[in-house]
């Protein structure tokens, strides 16, 4: 597909030859994911998170189907229909904890996929749609997640439906009615729970097809490397097949491990207890959290405090959606022409406080909103911001990179004395000039 | 590798020497693809089998019906297993009719003894759903008719059951089915355990 020298497919009888005249479908299969799609050869295990998050949808879609044959969508019975599940279904147990930790592995996969791409600078050129198109996932990915977590109709469930939509209620004039709109009524009820069942069945296909659209973007200039460096010879590169199938299997077979170990062995560790409660409309539970993986959004939601012109429940909404919508402009934030973090020493320790930060909002996210918390959490996010719109741009202009390899096959000889200025990326300020 | 021995000339390799490495490599293959593929195939077995009626299904497999208020010559439905079940009273003149018929000349040879249980010809128990196609025959309530033999009559496509539940006349292949049942006592009776 990307390179010259990309194998070319080659029926291997009679009947793949007829169908390939029809519907080059083997073709398509062979060209993407075959010995026709010829892959940087110095790629780590960090390049295994795409496969493992594709994967982790076909779990969550390949249950969810079953968990829907089962589960009923209305008020009065969800909570007790999922309780059939785990009590009297066949293995429904097991289905529904597959499921739910599921997700979270799905989470967890897919944040990896992403912090790989920031750390080795796969959101720049000319892979900027590969990156946008993960956004669009990542943004459809919450949305399902969230109105999954719905579904239960357990205390958790009922008041999260009622603090995400009242986001929504945050926006000037509109607020109210859109979040009447969003619910159906006045408060979540039937009509809440039925759509929320609908679009949550809905919208992993909608992901499948725009994972489409990221992979097929992906696969013109082909995969990125840990040098950042472009491929340029067939020495560069093995193809997909059997060189990354066997890799990816054996990321596969460890990711797999975990997953059962978790859905075996502490299936609820992840989860909130108050949702085996039913939901009820006059008490809302103590301490209301999201799942994990929105700790972070959840604590910078929750930084603003203060109303400044806009009132400060409008501003968390309005940074907590912000710091996603940030990243769609990050290929240009960050025009530094080096792409692997790697051969960049200032760019990557401050991407190593990223994480922390990060990790910091996480931590904040999951406590009650209370001092000292909500202090460090209007730090972090203060940073967080910062990141992306001061640091990045400034280092990009003034951070002095480490000498590229010739090339990834050189790289991978360990031909690192031998290195020399990138022969490929214009505008590259030469790293090797006289000293 | 100690695990592959065996040369079987097939993967001894070119004059490189390498033969070991090679018959090394296919042999993770295989057991890694067959490790795979039986955890694959593990994992079929609860996203088929939950489709398996559910322990709560399971749990109303028997039922108990009281006998005690059921009058000769008259007949009760009630639901097992979500579908229509009949019990019936007969009258001595219709066991006498059941037993007159000769059973050679049946579609589907059974007796009333076979079809009731010892010393209790008097309670026809059936499923009341027609051998043909799954319709609902009538007889089993007041006034319905119950067909040329005095048993039940199928509306969908016209099939007529005697007095011991047995096809006659029309399409059905089989008799009512009698399903499996025990007397806890003289006078009630567990529909869905076997004796």
């Amino acid at each position: 597909m990307s390179f010259p020298w990309a194998e070319e497919y080659r029926p291997k009888n009679g009947l793949m030859r007829w169908l390939d005249q029809r519907l080059p479908l083997p073709r398509l299969v062979y060209g993407a994911v075959g010995g026709g799609y010829p892959v940087p050869r110095n790629l780590n295990y960090f390049w295994n998170f795409g496969v493992l998050a594709g994967i982790a949808l076909v779990i969550q879609i390949v249950t969810g189907i079953i968990l829907a044959m089962h589960y009923v969508p209305y008020d009065a019975q969800a909570f007790r229909s999922v309780e059939h599940i785990m009590r009297d279904v066949n293995q429904g147990w097991l289905l529904r904890y597959l499921h739910a930790n599921g997700a979270s592995f799905f989470f967890i996969v897919t944040y990896i996929h992403i912090f790989r791409g920031l750390y080795y600078g796969s959101y720049k050129a000319p892979r900027e749609l590969v990156w946008m198109l993960g956004l669009v996932i990542l943004l459809l990915m919450m949305a399902t997640a969230f109105m999954g977590y719905v579904l239960p109709w357990g205390q958790m469930s009922f008041w999260a439906s009622k603090v995400i939509t009242g986001l929504f209620g945050a926006i000037p004039l509109v607020g109210e009615p859109v979040q009447q709109w969003l619910l159906g009524g006045y408060a979540p009820d039937q009509p809440t729970l039925n759509r929320f069942f609908s679009l949550h069945y809905l919208l992993p296909f909608v992901i499948a097809g725009v994972i489409i659209l990221h992979i097929w973007a992906l696969h013109i200039p082909g995969s990125g490397n840990p040098t950042g460096v472009d491929v340029k010879t067939p020495q560069d590169t093995l193809p997909f097949h059997p060189y990354y199938t066997a890799k990816d299997g054996f990321g596969l077979g460890v990711f797999l491990v975990l997953l059962a170990a978790v859905t075996f062995f502490a299936p609820n560790y992840l989860g909130h207890a108050d949702n085996y409660i039913p939901a009820n409309p006059l008490s809302t539970p103590s301490h209301i959290v999201p799942e994990w993986y929105f700790w972070p959004f959840y604590a910078i939601l929750r930084a603003f405090t203060v109303d400044f012109i806009l009132p400060a429940k409008l501003w968390g909404v309005l940074a907590m959606f912000g710091s996603i919508i940030l990243l769609f402009f990050l290929p240009w934030l960050d025009p530094s022409p080096v792409r692997s973090g790697n051969y960049r020493p200032r760019f990557r320790q401050f991407f190593w406080i990223l994480i922390l930060d990060i990790l910091v909002l996480g931590w904040c996210g999951g406590l009650p909103a209370e001092e000292p918390y909500v202090m460090i959490s209007q730090v972090a996010t203060i940073y967080y911001f910062a990141h992306f719109l001061i640091v990045l741009p400034i280092l990009s202009w003034t951070e002095r990179t480490l000498p590229l390899p010739n090339s990834i096959s050189e790289s991978v000889l360990h031909g690192e004395e031998r290195e020399a200025a990138p022969a490929d990326l214009s505008g590259v300020r030469p790293a090797t000039a006289a000293e | 590798m100690a695990t592959v021995e065996h040369s079987d000339g097939t993967l001894a390799a070119g004059p490189d020497g390498e033969s070991d490495g090679l018959r090394r490599r296919e042999f993770i293959n295989i057991a890694a693809v067959s490790v795979a593929g039986v955890g694959a195939a593990t994992t079929l077995y609860p996203l088929v089998n939950q489709m398996n009626p559910s322990a709560d299904v399971l749990a109303l497999a028997s039922i108990e019906v009281d006998l005690a208020a059921i009058q000769p010559g008259q007949a009760v439905k009630t639901i097992f297993r979500k579908q229509p079940l009949f019990i019936r009273h007969l009258t001595p003149a219709e066991i006498q009719a059941a037993n007159a018929v000769p059973v050679g000349s049946l579609r589907d040879p059974q007796t009333l003894a076979e079809r009731t249980k010892e010393g209790k010809p008097q309670w026809l128990i059936t499923m009341g759903v027609c051998t043909h196609l799954g319709c609902v025959p009538l007889g089993a309530a007041e006034g319905e008719v119950r067909g040329q033999f005095g048993g039940y009559f199928c509306p969908c496509h016209g099939s007529h059951y005697d007095t011991a539940a047995r096809v006659r006349k029309g399409p059905a292949p089989k008799n009512l089915e009698v399903p499996d049942y025990v007397f806890k006592s003289d006078t009630v009776v567990t529909v869905g355990e076997e004796a």
